[in-house]
């Protein structure tokens, strides 16, 4: 039996690491945790101030921050908790039902 | 040749985990395998390893600081007994699971309750199905050299599953016996340096124990399965190798006087010596009796047992652990299993013997090999799960 | 397994009979014999009559049973005579060692009518005389059982217990002395019948 880093649903039992040991980091960004949505965040770019608040509070990490800016959400990773459009004080962030 | 000496099986594992120096050894003291704790605590205060000795609160502990200690690539070993190794039932499977290749020296106690101290199978026959190699001692000689094999059999990069090493506690673990131990630096070089798959201090991102989804969860239970198959072969490589060292050769059981046998009763840990002399007593009166010791319990030797009993005309299996299923023990339910389908293969009973402490005599097994004769001559099995040395019974 | 000798001691938790038992194997293996050194378990508890005993033998014994038809008796505490039954299964041809003040012939109503040899050694008195307490009786008792039984020849057993007391007590070399005069001792002033 080998280690390998990567597992998928193609590969057989001898194929995929001994009692599922992964040997790479952030294999989280392979699963697709955004269909298990029920509610969409949307993000309102005029409206935003940049003020910080919501980024450290997203459980998914599915906020990019780059040079001090937010941009749109990752959501293949977003699980619509809202807990983001709970803390924007300025309206930039929408939260409705998501049509699928 | 090895070094003359006697110990208490106790101070023979204490001494094999001296000379085998683990990275780590996290444990928690419990009648009767305190004293392998107490020993091996002193030889790391004695700096005589370089071992760091892990004092836990718990069994639970134990066995989770191993899992850590293990997944962070280093050789480990515990030790424990009766409900100290039901305390960590959840973890040996967890062990297993993550394909951790610790060691763990169990010194056979009863379990509660009635609340016992003394010895018999119930703790490490409960904890026969947790995916752990176990391997059973005759005599303190046996759970030395058992214990030396142990980490190239867990480690191998084949099995990596982590294994016990099983004695009767008080019986051996607190008898001193004549045992020949073998050189630290033979010992070392035999055991050899681990070289663990992967290391959660290793610097490279790592993931232990993540959680198993559907589509992994079945494929990570076959591999564990097909690694328990797999180690029968590894198990008697090891053996053989040991033998050459050492001059004691080791089968998955071990086959005495059964070549000519009629009759025979399978048994393990220090029974099995009890059992021998009641066989050679009968022998000398002509009788064609024998006895099956079993070494390596799990895996089970399923077609070698069957092959080595189907000669026989009636055979009794001896179980230091009632299973409270009404159909018998778990060394009798895995001997009759391999039997299933043979033809023309011996009447097999079962014998539940010696529960908390209860002395097992000579007089016990020949009083057994009697009753596989009236099997024998009447032709009639009679009832298959019995007890020996109960009153009334 | 002819030439086994089986002892079994009796004694009380805390007077030292198991390990006067493991002292005997030490030095019966030292002697080139196999050995079995072994005390039976149970809750230990100061007082409490406990059992220990030894096999030993040319080959290595398998059985892992207790003793019950012992060769030799050792009986580390009088009082027990009346309380458990000490020569159980005793062999004729065999001895019972007695750690009293008395006389064999004094004791012998009290041994359920054993028929063999009874030896009394006042291990109590000398471990007092010799160590300065009379609570630890079972280096004389030591002595006394390998002078009765003659599993060791006599002068290697003095000479290898020397050599163990100087490796155990190597912080407190006093005790040295007294043990080896206990031991010499009760080889001297155990009685027959």
């Amino acid at each position: 039996m080998n280690y390998v880093k990567d597992s998928n649903l193609n590969l057989n039992w001898n194929e995929i690491s001994p009692g599922g040991t992964i040997l790479k980091g952030g294999s989280s960004l392979e699963v697709n945790t955004g269909d298990w949505r029920v509610m969409i965040p949307g993000f309102i770019e005029e409206k935003c101030n940049h003020c910080m608040l919501c980024f450290p509070v997203c459980a998914d990490s599915a906020i990019p921050v780059k040079d001090g800016k937010r941009g749109d959400f990752d959501f293949k990773h977003c699980k619509g908790c809202g807990v983001c459009y709970k803390v924007c004080p300025v309206g930039a962030i929408t939260w409705e039902k998501e049509e699928k | 040749m090895g070094i003359r000496e006697r110990l208490s099986g106790n101070e023979a594992v204490a001494t094999a985990m001296r000379q085998i120096n683990p990275d780590v050894v996290a444990a928690y003291p419990i009648t009767p395998s305190t004293e392998v704790v107490h020993y091996f605590s002193q030889y790391v205060a004695d700096g005589k390893v370089d071992t760091e000795f892990v004092a836990v609160e718990s069994e639970h502990s134990a066995m989770s600081a191993c899992i850590g200690a293990s997944a962070a690539g280093g050789r480990t070993a515990t030790v424990t007994s009766a409900c100290g190794l039901a305390l960590m039932w959840e973890l040996l499977y967890v062990a297993s699971g993550a394909r951790l290749p610790i060691t763990l020296a169990v010194v056979n106690r009863a379990l509660s309750g009635p609340i016992n101290i003394n010895n018999d199978h119930s703790d490490s026959m409960g904890a026969r199905d947790s995916g752990w190699i176990q391997l059973y001692s005759e005599n303190n000689q046996e759970a030395y050299d058992n214990y030396i094999m142990s980490n190239r059999i867990a480690e191998h990069k084949d099995i990596l599953l982590p294994v016990m090493v099983c004695q009767d506690g008080f019986i051996t673990s607190h008898a001193i016996e004549n045992i020949e131990l073998l050189e630290d630096d033979k010992v070392k070089k035999f055991v050899g340096p681990y070289n663990p798959g992967f290391s959660l201090i290793s610097g490279k991102p790592t993931s232990v124990g993540p959680y198993d989804t559907v589509p992994f969860y079945f494929e990570h239970q076959y591999q564990r399965a097909r690694a328990m198959v797999d180690s029968k072969k590894v198990i008697l490589d090891v053996f053989k190798e040991f033998g050459q060292l050492t001059g004691r050769n080791y089968g998955l059981f071990e086959e005495y006087r059964m070549e000519d046998a009629e009759r025979a009763i399978i048994v393990l840990n220090s029974s099995a010596g009890t059992a021998k002399f009641a066989c050679d007593t009968l022998r000398a009166k002509g009788e064609k009796v024998g006895v099956l010791k079993l070494r390596v319990f799990r895996p089970f030797p399923m077609e070698e047992i069957a092959k080595a009993v189907s000669h026989l005309k009636a055979v009794a299996v001896m179980d230091k652990c009632d299973s409270f299923s009404a159909i018998g023990g778990p060394v009798f339910g895995d001997v009759r299993n391999s039997c299933y389908g043979m033809s023309n293969g011996p009447q097999i009973i079962n014998y539940i013997y010696g529960l908390g402490g209860r002395d097992v005599r000579v007089e016990d097994f020949t009083f057994v090999y009697e009753n596989l004769d009236e099997i024998i001559k009447t032709g009639k099995t009679g009832e298959i799960y019995r007890h020996v040395g109960v009153r009334g019974v | 397994m002819s030439n086994m000798v089986e002892i079994r001691w009796h004694g009380r938790g805390g007077q030292g009979a198991k390990t006067a038992s493991l002292l005997l194997a030490d030095a019966a293996f030292n002697m080139g014999k196999y050995v079995q050194g072994f005390p039976e378990y149970g809750p230990e508890r100061m007082g409490a009559p406990i059992t220990a005993f030894n096999r030993i033998s040319d080959e290595r014994s398998t059985v892992h049973s207790n003793i019950y038809e012992p060769d030799y008796v050792v009986v580390v505490d009088a009082t027990l005579l009346t309380a458990v039954d000490t020569t159980g299964g005793l062999k004729k041809e065999g001895a019972i060692i007695i750690n009293s003040n008395k006389s064999p012939e004094e004791l012998v109503p009290l041994l359920d009518g054993y028929e063999g040899r009874v030896y009394t050694i006042n291990a109590s008195n000398i471990a007092e005389e010799e160590l300065g307490n009379r609570n630890f009786p079972n280096t004389p008792m030591l002595g006394a059982v390998v002078k009765v039984s003659g599993i060791i020849p006599e002068e290697v057993f003095v000479k290898d217990m020397e050599e163990s007391f100087h490796h155990k007590f190597s912080t407190k070399p006093h005790v040295i002395d007294g043990n080896m005069k206990a031991l010499k001792r009760a080889m001297k002033e155990v009685k027959g019948l």
